[in-house]
């Protein structure tokens, strides 16, 4: 390399390495690599060296001014870097501050219950059912096989509406059992069905409430024993507590519309109110053999068709499954309770995510 | 139903333990209510006799007695003034806890001599207050005996509750034969002796009504002495909760008790005439023995003499013609009443009573000659005199009835495997006669005090049942249900809890949907208004009718006949009712700024099947604050989003919806909007809360609502969608701004914008709306942003700007706007 290029190498390296900002940079660039560049002056001087030099002097500028260019643009990346941290370091934000979700919602224990329910018979085949809320006397009592005396129709528990639906008096059904009787009359069996929904009986104090809710449940087919009483409903108590091996106690009852009827309850710790342990006993719902004569008052011939039937409260159960122990706090809506208790939207209950 | 163990023993004959026999009360479907054993807390208290009782030697007060109870002298120091050498008390052991105080009795030195025990007072037994000295038991107590079983008080006393189906279980008998049957012990045999009476009963019965007591038996009994009863029998009334009263009415309780027999005691020297009558009353008022007047009405059956109505048939009885302690002689009524009538008769004349709660559940009627005699010799035993013969009218109702049971639906329709034998051997245990029994089946005949098994209740069968179809119903309950009973009655005794469990088989391998699409859309609802940020409430259906007024007028079918509560006395013509309540009370709190839905029902007019569904929603106060968005009242639009939210989630397309401002009277007039797909639907409303509304409820000022009326939302149709167009093309979006008169609705800007070239606008959005000094009073403006989206081929600049031409035009047409 002639001496002049290796100092010109050597000045122009010295400058790249010497700037400290991309103007400075620039700078450099321009004086030696701009138009009026001393480099771009050596290639524009080129046509006057003698033509057997020419091609070595040539090619000894060009490699200058491409290993210039190489460190200029190494330089250029370092100074970039440099000052993109230092820009960086002046916009440091407080990361501190709380973030805003917006208000929190939550769905009501005794829906997060009802679909818990929902979730679980269904995976057994049943399919909800729904029905009015005012019914007349026959569908409440009379087609469930609760005739006219019937200490349940007395004034003391059942309200009445002054109306009346085809010479009969209406009422706020007492059981969503009335919603039994809707479906038979509508669907012809087999069938198995569950209905969640409010019921209503003139009872207000610390453990019960005029309005209350109930999951009546129905499976009527060819077969259904008591056997598969005791299995559905051991079955379903089971996955809804979520203990494998909650104790389930069948006993001899009585209700008008099932025959045999039985009380069912499950194994707690009265004390603790630890479930599955403790071997107290807790009544937890009702259920028994589809009585006869409800079969047949829907034109189901009680010779084919014999089945189960159930009824659970469904605050109860609620009540049981989350320790929660005032009743009356279910229809107080107080914010505090519904967001201490209230589960969220985005984890409906399913079974493949657990209920 | 209360009863005492040893008066279970009179009918048992039994071994079993306490827990045994209680366990299995609750396995037959007597269910256990409680267990009181007076005796438990008096176990170790045994009789002692002091053999010596000397001064202290340093202490004037105390005595040192030296106690055997059965296991030798012992030691005891005791301040009782009255403890003396040679009388017989009760002695505590040490480690006995003492019942009056909860004391652990320790071993001790009390001043200086040992003391291994004490010498008990009433008190400190926990059996009264007397606290003067130690309890003085005769000299013929037998030491070493348990104090408790001695003074009869280890008695424990058993509560069950009975259901309204077994009248039989309402008689101490009943239980016992229960029980015996389930294999605790046997059941003794009831054969009361005939009493011969002297001469006709100077009283005697007529039926007037023998629908409702087809059968009466009395008897006289003269020259008997009343007073109070012996205290065997006043201890086992007391012991289950009846007041002792003389020894006569003592009597009738203890058979109503013992047999489920209630009967009734006339003072004979009270009836005017000889004669008294079962008749329908007539409105005659008379003073029953509870104390109260009763008015009796044409339903209900009275007993009468010549002077007027002197007892309530079944229910209870006359003061007027009571036994008294002066009562001489004495007649006694046993009666058969039909227990549907005795129901509605109690039920009219709301008196609960032994005797109703008997009657109703239906009496054994074959039972009654031998009640009768018992009875008879009770009273003789007990207050002397002589007895006539005795008097009757009507007959026997018919009780005889058989009932057949396929071996196989025991396993068929009750899960069980039971042996016939098995099941023969039960049913017989329960009193039912074998009437014939081949390899598939048995015949039994039923008993007496069974009229909940094979009865024949009439069907109420569904009006849309045709004759045919009633009568098959009819032949199948009678072919299937007194064979259920006796299923019942087999699987009761030899156990439900060895059913074996079976699971439901599967109907399909996956199962199918549980939810209908309507009750999806509720689901999906109550997520996405949760999501929003609403919590949701569940509040009564029913509402205080004078907050309800304020919603609107209400239809009189809405009012309860029988409210629990005046503040709950109708049905909520919607939920906002009970909603805005909810909120009022949050705020009262402490808690003015939330949001509560609920989904539930809505009440037109108290028809059947007249509800609607309907989701809900309440936002009060401020949205929350914020350092990064300051916190401001709510509005209508949170309201409206909220609807809209829910809509879109349906799958309504929100183009299909439109907004009128006629919302009903308890939103704002001038904020609020009616949701209406096509011209008549309407799918929801929004707005402020009437200030009216706000004010009655004490609601913070702020308060907008909204009811979506899910019912009315259609079922978003399934098609399969179109592929979509995914243009090649970039989109060219240009602003507009249109100056409007304020009046304009910003939704009809936007319409014509969407409307104005076909297949070319793809999105109209609306980002600015300005009203102010900067424009002419009364206009606004509506800045929109217009996204065209070419699909063949890239737009030139003049094609663009005749799109915008058409947007201008279509927006100046429908709305009179002009662009800015």
């Amino acid at each position: 390399m002639p001496d002049d290029i290796a100092a010109l190498q050597a000045e122009a390296e010295a400058a790249i390495a010497a700037a400290a900002d991309p103007r400075g940079l620039d700078a450099v660039r321009v004086a030696f690599l701009g138009k009026q560049g001393r480099i771009t002056g050596l290639l524009r001087g080129l046509g006057q060296i003698p033509a057997d030099e020419r091609k070595a002097r040539g090619a000894a500028v060009n490699a200058l001014r491409d290993g210039l260019e190489a460190v200029l643009s190494m330089r250029q990346a370092v100074l970039d870097a440099v000052a993109l941290d230092t820009r960086l370091a002046s916009e440091r934000m407080d990361v501190s501050l709380p973030p805003s979700l917006g208000p929190r919602g939550v769905i009501h224990p005794i829906s997060r219950t009802i679909e818990e329910m929902v979730a679980i018979f269904g995976a057994m085949g049943f399919s909800m059912a729904e029905g009015p809320d005012v019914e007349t006397d026959w569908y409440n009592f009379g087609a469930l096989n609760m005739p006219a005396h019937h200490s349940a129709r007395s004034d003391m528990d059942t309200f009445y509406l002054s109306g009346m639906d085809g010479g009969q008096p209406l009422v706020l059904r007492t059981h969503t059992s009335s919603v039994q009787i809707i479906s038979m009359l509508s669907e012809p069996p087999p069938l198995r069905l569950i209905v969640p929904g409010r019921t209503y009986r003139a009872d207000h104090d610390a453990t019960h409430s005029p309005m209350f809710h109930q999951c009546e449940g129905l499976v009527l087919d060819r077969g259904i024993t008591l056997g598969h009483l005791k299995g559905c409903l051991t079955d379903f108590l089971r996955a809804f507590f979520a203990i494998s091996n909650l104790p389930v106690r069948f006993r001899a009852s009585y209700f008008p519309f099932t025959e045999p009827s039985m009380e069912v309850d499950i194994g707690w710790n009265r004390r603790t109110g630890e479930l599955g342990a403790g071997g107290d006993w807790l009544e937890i719902l009702g259920s028994g053999m589809v009585h006869p004569k409800v079969l047949a008052n829907c034109g189901i011939d009680p010779r084919e068709w014999q089945g189960f039937a159930f009824g659970m409260g469904v605050e109860r159960v609620t009540m049981l499954k989350h320790g929660i122990s005032d009743l009356r706090l279910f229809y107080e809506s107080d914010i505090r309770w519904l967001r201490h208790y209230g589960s969220s939207p985005f984890q409906p209950a399913m079974l493949h995510e657990g209920v | 139903m209360k009863f005492t163990l040893s008066w279970l023993r009179d009918h048992l004959d039994t071994k079993a333990d306490l827990a045994s026999i209680t366990d299995k009360l609750t396995g037959v479907g007597l269910e256990l209510e409680g267990v009181a054993d007076p005796g438990a807390a008096l176990a170790p208290f045994r009789i002692a006799h002091v053999i010596e009782a000397v001064q202290h030697p340093n202490a004037d007060r105390l005595r040192v007695c030296t106690v055997d109870a059965g296991e030798g002298p012992v030691s005891v120091v005791c301040g009782a003034p009255n403890a003396r050498t040679g009388m017989k008390g009760v002695f505590a052991p040490v480690g006995a806890v003492i019942p009056g105080s909860g004391m652990l009795l320790k071993a001790g030195e009390i001043r200086g001599v040992a003391s291994m025990g004490m010498l008990c007072s009433a008190r400190e037994l926990g059996l009264g207050e007397d606290h003067d000295g130690i309890l003085d038991l005769p000299a013929d107590a037998p030491v070493g005996r348990s104090y408790a079983t001695w003074a009869g008080l280890d008695d424990p006393v058993v509560e069950i509750a009975v259901t309204p189906n077994r009248g039989d279980a309402l008689a101490i008998r009943g239980i016992a034969r229960d029980l015996a049957a389930a294999g605790i012990g046997a059941l003794k045999t009831f054969q009361p002796e005939v009493v011969v009476g002297k001469g006709a009963s100077s009283v005697s019965w007529k039926i007037e009504m023998p629908q409702v007591c087809p059968w009466v038996l009395g008897r006289t009994i003269r020259a008997v002495k009343n007073g109070p009863s012996p205290a065997w029998l006043q201890d086992r009334l007391r012991a289950i909760g009846l007041r002792p009263i003389s020894a006569l009415v003592d009597i009738t309780n203890f058979f109503t008790i013992d047999l489920g027999r209630p009967l009734h005691v006339f003072d004979v020297a009270a009836i005017s005439g000889d004669t008294l009558t079962l008749r329908p009353g007539n409105g005659e008022t008379f003073r029953a023995l509870n104390g109260k007047d009763v008015t009796v009405t044409p339903e209900d059956c009275v007993i009468a003499d010549a002077a007027g109505v002197q007892s309530l048939g079944g229910i209870v009885g006359g003061e007027a013609t009571g036994c008294t302690e002066a009562t001489t002689d004495v007649f006694v009524e046993c009666a058969w009443f039909d227990p549907v009538a005795i129901a509605l008769t109690g039920r009219r004349q709301q008196i609960s009573s032994d005797a109703r709660s008997r009657f109703e559940r239906g009496i054994d009627s074959a039972l009654m000659p031998a009640a009768m005699e018992a009875a008879t010799q009770m009273i003789l035993d007990l207050c002397g005199g002589e007895a006539s013969e005795v008097t009757s009218d009507g007959a026997e109702p018919a009780w005889r009835r058989t009932a057949s049971l396929r071996f196989a639906r025991l396993r068929d329709f009750g899960g069980a495997e039971v042996p016939e034998d098995e099941a023969e051997a039960i049913l017989r245990r329960l009193g039912f006669g074998l009437v014939g029994r081949d390899a598939e089946s048995i015949t039994v005949s039923v008993p007496s005090w069974r009229n909940d098994i094979a009865g024949r209740g009439a069907l109420e069968p569904a009006k849309a049942l045709s004759p045919d179809q009633i009568a098959q119903m009819e032949a199948g309950v009678a072919a299937i249900e007194p064979e259920v009973d006796l299923i019942e009655e087999v699987l009761r005794i030899w156990g439900i809890d060895r059913v074996p469990a079976a699971s439901l088989p599967a109907a399909s391998a996956v199962p199918k949907a549980t939810l209908t699409p309507r009750q999806v859309r509720a689901a999906t609802v109550r997520r996405v208004l949760a999501a929003r940020g609403l919590s949701e409430a569940v509040t009564f259906s029913f509402a205080d009718s004078r907050v309800a007024a304020r919603f609107g007028d209400t239809a009189e079918g809405l009012r309860l006949v029988n409210p629990i509560a005046s503040d709950l006395d109708q049905l909520r013509t919607t939920p906002l009712i009970t909603l805005a309540s909810a909120a009022a009370r949050n705020a009262a709190r402490g808690f003015p700024d939330l949001g509560l839905f609920e989904i539930g029902p809505a009440f037109r007019d108290g028809a059947r099947n007249t509800q609607q569904v309907v989701a809900a929603g309440l936002r009060t106060g401020e949205t929350p604050r914020d350092w990064a968005e300051p916190a401001r009242g709510v509005s209508a639009l949170d309201a409206k989003a909220d609807v809209w939210a829910a809509l879109t989630a349906l799958g309504v397309p929100s183009e299909a919806l439109s907004v009128s401002a006629d919302a009903p009277v308890f939103y704002h007039p001038g904020r609020s909007g009616v949701v209406r797909q096509g011209p008549k639907t309407v799918l929801a409303q929004f707005g402020v809360l009437h200030p009216s509304v706000v004010r009655a409820l004490d609601l913070p000022t702020e308060a907008v609502a909204f009811e979506i009326f899910l019912d009315a939302i259609p079922e978003p149709k399934r098609r399969r969608k179109v592929a979509p167009v995914l243009s090649a093309f970039q989109p060219i979006r240009r602003d507009f701004a249109f100056l409007a008169e304020a009046a304009t609705p910003a939704d009809d800007v936007l319409r014509a914008a969407r409307g104005a070239v076909r297949d070319l606008v793809a999105s109209v959005v609306l980002f600015d709306v300005y009203q102010g000094e900067r424009l002419e009073a009364g206009f606004k403006s509506l800045g929109i942003e217009v996204t065209f989206q070419p699909r063949a081929a890239s737009l030139t600049e003049a094609e663009i700007e005749e799109a915008s031409a058409k947007v201008v035009a279509a927006v100046t047409k429908a709305t009179a706007a002009r662009l800015r």
